[in-house]
């Protein structure tokens, strides 16, 4: 019965719209990923799943040859060497982000997004860091600056590399804003009228106007990039792309809706090891 | 210094037009030919850019390896490698076929500096890249394809 | 430009291995300001030369074909371990900039 859930989110996108309902209970997350992993690797048996970080390029020698060419010597390193200096200024209050974020910042951005208890509400990497920022005297960043958050999370990211995703989904409240991600990522959206899965289910590993499509497994790991070795990007900067792309006017970054989206989203590579800063093209 | 470098090239039949360069006090032992002429640089296609960098007719080499993409990633970074393996490489130039201005860089070596730079390049168009390499007083070159498409989904 | 360049350079066997990254921000000159629609003025690292203890290894001439933040990789043989590399470069507005590394 478990095997049925993707394929019949998926045979519902080839109708007009996307009735949820009761395919979708009983299903764990970690159900979930694993019919999604046996989904992609069953079609792609000569993928490993350890390649699915690079996306794409895991399907295409040239183009990781490109990545591996420029990842030895990245374009951006002085972008990322901002946002070291930007983490290590104190706060207003004298204290720095090490002091307020758990380990110090180090090695905990795989536990992100999760579900704060006390809140009743999905909270971000982003966000805790916002928290520690109001909490110290500081306003707390615009999440869709590239300038501000963007840069400070290109280096603060960096220093989860080799982490485990490690979303967590426990009791029923964290559960329905994952249902609430699960949902936005299944249906169909502007005037396109794509679901995120239309690209990056149905068509991951195939070209979709000379853009080979990536699996969605594997997608959250390796944020923030910089597109062109140049354009930063955070991933709900992504995700307002992907809206924009399909014409659909997209949900504002930081809203509920963009990170229970992120939370599903991110639970889907849990498992993966993170690389924060990367290029892209 | 760009007529001397012409001269030296043209007269290039064999060993002995460096050795008769140095001779003549023109060319001192240690002094590697300066780099091609900004005018050069600024040519506005292939044929200019090779008569600003001296060189004509340069033969077809096999031992010139130039490692690019077949389709780039992303036009304004496109890694490319060139490896000479033609004994007494002194120069090699980098050529990308339909830029504005098609030669991109030169890099004169010496000291054991070996037949080898790797850069990364921006190319407007799919187009030869192309590479030209000094040795022992001749041009030899190589060229290899590489694609640029406009992506759709780059975001 | 302000921005500092990296140099990194190990030997592999007799034979050194120099990657050098460049902070700047090459523009041809034919690029049009997204904002104003004017073109950016050219603006782009014209000459790197490199040095091995004080000896010239490598000069090279650019054009703003060169991507943003050049990076250079070149191959000395015969230098060791302890030896000093220094990388020089001026752009076509005559600024410059400078930075030397050790061979590790």
């Amino acid at each position: 019965m478990k095997q049925q859930t993707i394929a019949k989110l998926l045979a519902g996108l080839t109708g007009l719209g996307m009735a949820l309902g009761a395919v979708s209970t009983h299903a764990t997350p970690e159900q979930d990923r694993q019919e999604f992993v046996k989904y992609y690797t069953n079609k792609y048996p000569n993928v490993k799943l350890d390649d699915y970080v690079y996306g794409a390029l895991a399907f295409d020698a040239d183009s990781k040859a490109q990545y591996d060419a420029i990842m030895e010597f990245p374009p951006y390193e002085s972008v990322v060497e901002q946002g070291r200096k930007m983490w290590e200024t104190p706060l207003k209050s004298g204290k720095t982000y090490a002091d307020c974020l758990p380990n110090g910042g180090k090695q905990i951005a795989g536990n992100y997004p999760m579900f704060d208890d006390t809140k009743g509400k999905v909270v971000t990497l982003q966000d805790a860091i916002n928290d520690c920022r109001t909490a110290n005297g500081e306003e707390a960043y615009k999440v869709s600056d590239m300038k501000t958050m963007g840069v400070l999370t290109a280096y603060m990211r960096t220093l989860s590399d080799g982490m485990l995703m490690n979303v967590k989904v426990e009791g029923p409240k964290a559960m329905a804003a994952y249902e609430d991600g699960k949902k936005t990522f299944f249906s169909r959206k502007g005037q396109l009228n794509f679901a995120c899965a239309t690209c990056h289910v149905q068509n991951a590993g195939v070209r979709l106007r000379s853009e080979l499509l990536s699996p969605a497994v594997g997608h959250a790991v390796h944020w923030p990039v910089f597109r062109g070795g140049d354009n930063l990007v955070t991933l709900q900067q992504r995700y307002d792309g992907c809206f924009k792309q399909v014409r659909a006017v997209p949900p504002a970054q930081g809203s509920a809706t963009m990170n229970n989206l992120e939370y599903f989203h991110s639970s889907l590579s849990n498992g993966l090891p993170m690389k924060a800063s990367v290029f892209r093209k | 210094m760009n007529a001397l470098r012409r001269n030296v090239l043209k007269g290039a039949a064999g060993a002995g037009t460096v050795a008769v360069a140095v001779a003549a006090g023109l060319l001192k032992p240690t002094q590697a030919l300066a780099g091609a002429p900004r005018s050069a640089f600024e040519a506005k296609n292939v044929g200019d850019a090779m008569k600003g960098m001296g060189v004509s007719a340069p033969a077809d080499s096999k031992d010139i390896t130039i490692k690019a993409p077949d389709i780039a990633e992303n036009g304004a970074v496109v890694p490319v490698e060139i490896t000479s393996g033609i004994a007494g490489t002194t120069a090699i130039a980098l050529i990308a076929e339909k830029n504005a201005t098609p030669l991109v860089a030169d890099f004169d070596l010496s000291g054991g500096t070996q037949g080898f730079v790797s850069t990364r390049i921006k190319m407007g168009q799919t187009a030869l890249i192309r590479a030209v390499v000094t040795a022992g007083g001749k041009s030899y070159t190589a060229a290899k394809e590489v694609k640029v498409t406009i992506g759709g989904c780059g975001g | 430009m302000a921005e500092p360049m990296r140099i990194r350079a190990t030997m592999a066997g007799d034979v050194a291995d120099v990657k050098v990254l460049m902070n700047h921000p090459m523009e041809t000159g034919q690029r049009k300001d997204a904002k104003t629609g004017q073109l950016v003025p050219a603006h782009f690292i014209s000459e790197v030369t490199a040095s091995i203890n004080g000896a010239t290894v490598l000069k090279s001439g650019m054009s703003g074909g060169i991507s943003k933040n050049p990076y250079l990789g070149f191959k000395v043989k015969g230098a060791k371990a302890g030896d000093k590399v220094v990388v020089n470069w001026v752009d076509n507005k005559g600024d410059k900039n400078t930075a030397e590394a050790t061979i590790g």
